[in-house]
């Protein structure tokens, strides 16, 4: 029999429901590809084998009595460990959280489950989703599957960061040891470490999926999404995760569309849009190069390609750097050794020294830099300056949006400045690391659909992504232009196994 | 009337003040979750997930809450805001599992509104208008329990999250009364809505007291805070003490600080609880986790269509339709329940005695506030547990109207009434107490009276003629009360002439 674990979702549930193989099977072979992977790539922080078996048993027997299977049947994937999982260890990577176990299963999660999906444990990140190399996580850095290649074929073992901060979801499902996983993208934190890893990931529309159940990072910000093998993929997990939820006020009460049923890469009548402001100083030349593929591949599949002007991009970063601090400076309040999580209580100490001490053993760096610069902004006297101007800046950069789509219908950028980075090369200048997000950070402003296809490898042989943004709702748009891009760049390229 | 001054050794004070009233939300669950909001559970017995500020949980808003302080907002006349928004109050405290309240700092629901109120209950005509600066919904939070182990305190969350109306006045008020006045007035208005209980003893209203001093016609001076502070009492006692104590602070040359003070209610005073230095920086900001507010005209028309008569109109009413006197008018309207007793006496009189409302309504008020307010308060009862229901004292002012009983045989009757829970009628049945209009029984009492006071007689005749009551009362005694008051005096005059 082929290696199962070579199967994404669709495969595998067609396998499923024509009695291929059984569901079991499937978790069996996954289950035994992580706990065979994990120790070298770090990308569960627990894993859950019985979940994925008893998920699986489920589905053997829905079959056996002859019930519609769902859309997800027998699929084990991985769940970013931001999403709460009832009875399962949930951390958001902090040490703060380490050993508490919800009560509740998150909105998406509980979907997932009742699609038929199984899983295999709770996927590492960058802590409270802060970070974009997965090296803020207080259960250790994530290695991506991938190693570069010299000019002369030589493989370098420095290890890569599989991005962030969905890095553990990234190195998962590259690394074939998970059918496919959930993501949360804030600023990027789905896209770009699809594209460090090679695999498609989708922020949908904010709203589309319910943030009920996910620790918040910023949340009106926060988008959870799929993170898979190919595009369709997406679109079936995606359809699985969204739906309006009235636990969530910002929820979208519109229906979720057929997504799958209506993939198509004919983009014929349809305009794509090439922002000259992404096209940045110092521009990485591989990333240029595949840039002008992805342009060239969209107008095969029968688009028009229009130059357009997204005037305030340059604002987006330090925007998002004020306002996602801000809203995680208050998110991150609840943490206080009160309640559940880590509690640390000195000898004597009252509840002020209490709240200190539990929040400077329990937070990481990187956490405490944005609450640090969350509160700052905030503060009296400084609210207008930062704040009030950082939202104003989101509407005009939300307003270019709206422009742009007044003529085109998706647009076109890469997802990432550059190729996956090795460990460390970036953690000694968190600026550095926020440039990371310079592309996807304007769409998560502006709360709009995007995705990031795999397009190519760089000179290192590492992958490259290529990025489509779409109308607010316009997940459709998004998918079928991603389409265009898989079927014509043909990647197929794959991490060799070295664990 | 005189205005309110402090008398300091340098001359004359002025008080200003402003309250801030929170007001507890009468709903069954919290502002942002589903838990119950009920006084006195078990601590921690009404607690979600979202009160309990749990990784991932959201606020949703709770349209019943919304929907009452709308109804109080359109019930002070105030502007209602079509678009409303939440902000976080950020600090760090026990009792705040989120770390941040969620209050409504720049866009609140309500806008600017106003309360009349009669600084003297005796002279409901002399109003006065204290504005109404705004109204926003908040969350309350939980409470710390000091008591229950040596070193540690516990928290009790069944609290935290129910939803809290802020009133927040403008500095209108001069006068300990006029702010005593205020707060009724505003708590009658609050539960003739229905939108909060206003037990103060229960917490489900308290004030922050604002109280600066100046002299009279100068601009404001600098106020101190008092905060929690949770009866009519306490308010007026709160700022009695401030105010002389800020004069006391000014006259000696010093200056009065910006702070926080706790009122003490053993002792009548306040002291210190922070100063503006140490106070928080809230960082108010837009809440992300919840989207703006806007209401649909039809809400808020339903929301006024909804509220019932308010007691300004009512009070109104009750002098020029049913023709009650202003005092009368006032007691009766001062608490929906005596209100709404009354009216249901009204009409039930109004009915048996087949009049209408405003020919039985002096007889019905006279009754209602000088009998059964008058052994109500000798039996320590409030009108709603009341042993005479509105529908048996509609019986008795009946049969006084009737002529079968009279005036002070229905004081006996409604003794009995207390005493034994039956109805009137019965009672006038079974002892007995049914008016005489026999002419030969009083006849024969006035008779025996008269004889037996010829001293008396004899004084009436030489034009001692005020001496006429005394045979009245005479005779009655004699008849045990049951003579009709008419025939007794009638036959009087008649042996008399």
């Amino acid at each position: 029999m082929t290696n199962l674990t070579e199967f994404g979702i669709a495969a595998i549930r067609d396998g499923v429901v024509r009695g291929d193989f059984t569901a079991t099977e499937v978790a069996q072979a996954f289950n035994a590809a992580v706990a065979e992977a994990n120790p070298a790539l770090n990308a569960f922080i627990v894993t859950t084998p019985d979940h994925a078996l008893a998920a699986a048993a489920k589905v053997d027997s829905a079959r056996a009595a002859g019930e519609e299977l769902g859309k997800l049947a027998g699929v084990p994937i991985g769940m970013k460990d931001l999403f709460a999982t009832e009875g399962v260890q949930t951390t958001a990577a902090s040490h703060i959280l380490e050993g508490f176990e919800p009560q509740y299963e998150s909105t998406v999660s509980r979907k997932l489950w009742e699609a038929g999906a199984g899983m295999l444990g709770k996927l590492n990140l960058d802590q409270f989703a802060m970070g974009s190399s997965n090296e803020t996580s207080a259960f250790g850095n994530v290695i991506s599957p991938w190693r570069r290649t010299g000019a002369d074929g030589s493989v370098d073992t420095a290890p890569l960061a599989p991005g962030g901060s969905s890095g553990g979801s990234s190195s998962a499902v590259a690394a074939r040891i998970a059918a496919a996983a959930t993501g949360t993208d804030t600023g990027g934190s789905i896209r770009q470490p699809a594209a460090f890893t090679g695999i498609s990931g989708i922020k949908p529309t904010y709203g589309r999926c319910s943030r009920w159940g996910i620790v918040a990072f910023a949340s009106s910000l926060d988008q959870a999404g799929p993170m898979a093998r190919d595009v369709r993929d997406c679109a079936i997990m995606l359809e699985a995760m969204a739906g309006f939820d009235p636990k969530d006020s910002t929820s979208l009460d519109m229906p979720v569309p057929e997504w799958d049923a209506n993939l198509s890469d004919d983009l014929r009548g349809r305009k794509i849009g090439i922002p000259r402001e992404y096209r940045i100083d110092g521009f990485n030349a591989d990333v240029a190069k595949s840039w002008d593929d992805g342009i060239a591949w969209l107008k095969d599949a029968g688009a028009e390609i229009v130059d357009i002007n997204l005037p305030h991009t340059r604002y987006a970063l330090p925007t998002y750097y004020i306002i996602a601090p801000a809203e995680a400076s208050s998110n991150l309040a609840r943490y206080d050794g009160v309640r559940y999580g880590l509690r640390e209580l000195p000898e004597g100490a009252n509840l002020q020294e209490m709240y200190a001490a539990t929040r400077a053993a329990g937070f990481g760096a990187e956490v405490k830099r944005r609450i640090l610069i969350g509160t700052y902004v905030l503060s009296a006297g400084f609210y207008d300056a930062y704040y009030t101007q950082a939202q104003k800046v989101r509407t005009l950069i939300s307003r270019d949006f709206m422009n742009a789509f007044d003529e085109v219908d998706v647009i076109l950028t890469p997802t990432a400045p550059t190729s996956a980075f090795a460990l460390g090369e970036k953690t000694s200048d968190p600026l550095e690391m926020y440039l990371n997000d310079v592309f996807s950070v304007p769409a998560s402003l502006a709360g709009l659909p995007a995705m990031s296809v795999p397009a190519g490898l760089d000179r290192g042989g590492l992958p490259l992504g290529l990025h489509l943004i779409g109308r607010p709702f316009d997940e459709q748009g998004v998918l079928n232009a991603g389409l265009a891009i898989e079927r014509r760049a043909g990647f197929s390229a794959k991490p060799a196994k070295w664990w | 009337m005189t205005a309110y001054r402090i008398q300091g050794a340098t001359g004359e004070w002025e008080v200003v003040i402003g309250l801030e009233v929170h007001a507890q939300v009468t709903s069954s669950a919290k502002l942002f979750s589903g838990a119950a909001t009920a006084f006195g559970a078990e601590p921690n017995t009404q607690v979600s997930l979202i009160d309990a500020a749990m990784p991932g949980m959201l606020p949703v808003p709770n349209r019943e809450c919304i929907r009452q302080a709308v109804r109080t907002g359109i019930a002070i006349n105030a502007q209602i805001n079509k678009w409303s928004r939440f902000d976080r109050k950020n600090y760090f405290y026990a009792d705040l599992p989120q770390g941040y309240q969620i209050s409504q700092l720049y866009h609140p629901l309500v806008g600017e509104g106003s309360v009349e109120i009669a600084v003297d209950e005796k002279k409901p005509d002399e109003t006065k208008t204290i504005g109404v600066e705004r109204i926003h919904v908040e969350q309350d939070a939980g409470k710390l329990m000091h008591d229950q182990h040596p070193t540690m305190s516990y928290v009790d969350l069944n609290r935290s999250g129910v939803a809290l109306m802020e009133i927040v006045s403008r500095p209108d008020m001069r006068s300990p009364a006029e702010a005593g006045a205020y707060l009724s007035k505003l708590r009658t208005i609050l539960r003739y809505v229905g939108s909060c209980d206003g037990n103060m003893d229960q917490g489900s209203m308290r004030a922050d007291v604002n109280v600066s001093v100046r002299r009279p016609g100068e601009p404001f001076g600098t106020r101190t805070e008092t905060k929690n502070v949770n009866s009519v009492r306490f308010v007026m006692q709160a700022i009695e003490y401030e105010a002389n104590r800020q004069v006391d602070v000014l006259e000696g040359g010093g200056k009065i600080v910006q702070e926080t003070r706790l009122f003490d209610p053993d002792s009548g005073t306040t002291r210190s609880m922070r100063s503006k230095e140490d106070a928080h920086d809230y960082r108010y900001f837009p809440d992300p986790d919840l989207l703006p507010l806007e209401l649909t005209d039809a809400f808020i028309e339903d929301c006024r269509a909804s509220l019932p008569e308010l007691p300004d109109a009512k009070r109104h009413r009750y002098e020029t339709v049913l023709g009650l006197s202003s005092y009368n008018a006032g007691v009766l309207t001062a608490e929906v329940e005596t209100a709404r007793w009354f009216e249901k006496l009204l009409a039930e009189s109004a009915r048996r005695q087949g009049k209408s409302e405003s020919d039985v309504a002096r007889q019905a008020s006279n009754w209602l506030t000088s009998e059964l307010f008058g052994v109500l308060n000798k039996l320590g009862k409030n009108l709603e547990d009341s042993p005479v229901s509105p529908e048996a004292g509609a019986e008795l002012l009946a049969l006084v109207g009737d002529g079968t009983i009279s005036g002070s045989i229905a004081k006996q009757v409604l003794e009995k009434m207390l005493e034994t829970g039956d109805a009137p009628g019965s009672i006038v049945e079974r002892e007995g107490l049914k008016q005489t209009t026999d002419t030969g029984a009083i006849e024969a009492a006035v008779d025996a009276v008269l004889a037996a006071n010829a001293d008396k007689v004899a004084q009436y005749k030489g034009g001692k003629e005020a001496l006429f009551g005394f045979f009245v009362g005479q005779t009655m005694k004699a008849m045990q009360g049951k003579g009709n008051p008419q025939l007794v005096n009638q036959v009087l005059k008649d042996k008399l002439a």
